[in-house]
């Protein structure tokens, strides 16, 4: 069995590699055939049932081509003397929110790992707070984007002063707390009777069994709830910064730049690519901390 | 670690001894379910172990063997009597580390190489790197797992995960030893050379042992005595002195051995009580 699991993982594996690689490429590639096939082929006025419109029109206004929404990426934002090129500026707002986008999943991390120990510790906690966990994520994010900002606003003591992409970070990170917060309690709860008898039988503390074994068993509950507290970062930071009219992030770009589509259609979809790749920088990441914690995921089951 | 003086085989008889490694003494054990329905696990249990001693707990399921074994480990506080370990409270013997723990699944950490695991306790209890890993070689050549030092559980098969885990328990050197079924889920041959390895340990380490089974040849193998326990409460219904030698004496050879069968039905008979009258499959409730 041993032999077995250890020669599965070399060859076949950079094979498996290679294949998943090949088929995520395959499937920008289908988007973008499909995408151009239905531009060609599809009626001007679009597919319409009654009064209906069920696939839209195929003009440029509404469809531009690919080749023109990357080749609009490389001319300058505006008619200004010293306007930059579109991919820089997307380049420098992605980077805006994804930072921001960070804060707020750190944020969100810590928040909800404290949660789920707190859960794990009292189990009184764990009645009192969990429905008010999940009732919070029911509040529309709208709702309470100004409300931050209000708060956040009022905020000031010394040289610190609440800034606005404070607020957006907030808000990103009220997204993010809840999966961790659930993920992790359960991962905290996930080791066997025998092995919490065992390290009772050894007379250690709640706090020595939580480092040793409560916390290296969460790891497979961990994972799945850090890389969607990352996405939920992401979603709550574009969202949040348009609600709160934060400058120089993604969010406000896809506003502004939707108000200009009438006259420069391929522009708009720049920062929705840029939206795409913080997205997948963040989910990278998460990625490459589930490599760094292989260790903790023996026996789990690829899913 | 061991002193001569454990190493010698368990008295036939077993007196009250004063620094007996196990004292249970008159104890009750009833759980109380929902609905306030209790139920009596165990009833007026008294049972001494000498220090070095192996004793069997055997019975049918739901005698309370393992809740007996449970209250000795401090998993469980008994309801009324008490337990003593080595003339502490079973609690104060818990904290400081007076005796090791085996169940019956391995219970090893997936994420620690068998090294890490059995070095588990020591990291915990702060002993240094060095003592632990001069500690961890020994364990592992005592049972036979040196090759496997940086293996992890899921690549080692069960009676290996076993060993890590009579390893693990023995890393501290405890002079008693509690084991719940630890060789229940493996197949008959990895039984009976874990068992033979077992008494090999116990030997060697001088260490008393207290061995939950359900297995009749495995108790007499391994015991000085073995304790019958009935169910429905839990008693202990008579306890079997078995004297088939040391630890040294007991090979493989002995389970071809006379004396062994004779001890064999004889904790068989102990077993099914007096004459098997009214079991004729004639269902009379």
């Amino acid at each position: 069995m041993s032999e077995r699991s250890r020669a599965g993982s070399s060859g076949p594996r950079t094979n498996q590699t290679a294949k998943r690689i090949a088929f995520g490429v395959g499937g920008v590639v289908l988007l973008v055939a499909i995408w151009e096939l239905y531009k060609a082929l599809g009626p001007a006025t679009g597919v319409v049932v009654g009064d209906l419109t069920i696939l839209p029109r195929t003009t440029d206004l509404a469809m531009p081509h690919v080749w023109d929404m990357i080749g609009r990426l490389f001319e300058p934002t505006g008619g200004g003397r010293d306007a930059m090129p579109v991919w820089l500026a997307v380049v420098q707002a992605s980077v805006f929110s994804l930072g921001v986008a960070a804060v707020g999943w750190v944020v969100g991390v810590v928040v909800g790992l404290l949660l789920a120990i707190l859960m794990q510790r009292f189990r009184t906690a764990e009645s009192a707070v969990l429905p008010w966990i999940i009732l919070s994520q029911t509040v529309p994010l709208i709702a309470i984007a100004p409300l931050v900002r209000r708060w956040g606003s009022q905020l000031e003591f010394g040289d610190f002063s609440w800034e606005n992409w404070m607020s957006v970070a907030v808000i990103a990170s009220y997204l993010a707390f809840f999966p961790v917060s659930i993920g992790a309690l359960r991962g905290l709860n996930s080791p066997d009777t025998i092995h919490v008898e065992l390290f009772r039988s050894y007379g250690v503390g709640w706090w020595k069994t939580l480092f040793v074994l409560r916390l290296p068993a969460s790891v497979p509950y961990l994972l799945p709830a850090l890389r969607l507290a990352a996405a939920n970062a992401v979603i709550g930071t574009v969202v949040a910064e348009v609600s709160i009219g934060l400058r120089g992030g993604i969010g406000r770009m896809i506003i502004e730049y939707a108000q200009q589509a009438s006259g420069d259609p391929a522009k708009t979809w720049a920062p929705i690519f840029g939206a795409v790749a913080v997205g997948l920088v963040a989910a990278g990441f998460i990625a490459l901390l589930g490599v760094l914690l292989r260790r903790y995921r023996r026996g789990e089951v690829p899913a | 670690m061991s002193d001569a003086s454990d190493i010698t085989t368990a008295p036939a008889t077993a007196p009250v001894v004063p620094d007996a490694a196990v004292q249970v003494s008159g104890v009750d054990k009833i759980f109380t379910g929902k609905k306030k329905a209790t139920v009596t696990a165990l009833e007026s249990i008294d049972l001494t172990v000498a220090p070095g001693e192996f004793v069997s707990l055997i019975g049918p399921s739901g005698c309370g063997k393992s809740t007996l074994l449970r209250l000795i480990a401090d998993l469980d506080t008994p309801s009324t009597g008490t337990v003593t370990v080595f003339g502490k409270t079973a609690r104060q013997a818990r904290i400081d580390q007076e005796y090791g723990i085996a169940f019956q699944q391995a219970g090893l950490l997936p994420w620690r190489t068998v090294t890490g695991n059995i070095e588990l306790p020591l990291e915990l209890h702060g002993v240094g790197g060095a003592a632990r890993k001069a500690r961890v070689s020994e364990l592992l050549a005592l049972v036979g797992l040196s090759d496997f030092a940086e293996s992890y559980p899921d690549q080692l098969s069960g009676g290996m995960q076993q060993r890590v885990a009579i390893a693990r328990a023995l890393a501290e050197s405890p002079r008693l030893l509690l084991m719940d079924e630890p060789f229940g889920a493996l197949d008959e041959m990895t039984r009976e050379r874990m068992q033979t390895e077992l008494v090999r340990i116990t030997g060697e380490t001088g260490a008393a042992v207290v061995f939950v089974t359900h297995s009749i040849p495995e108790a007499v193998y391994l015991s000085n005595r073995v304790v019958v326990m009935s169910p429905r409460p839990g008693r202990i219904r008579d306890v079997l002195t078995v004297s088939l030698g040391t630890a040294q004496e007991r090979t493989e050879e002995l389970r071809e051995n006379e004396a062994f069968f004779e001890n064999v039905s004889k904790v068989r008979e102990l077993l099914h009580g007096e004459a098997p009258v009214g079991i004729r499959g004639v269902e009379t409730r």
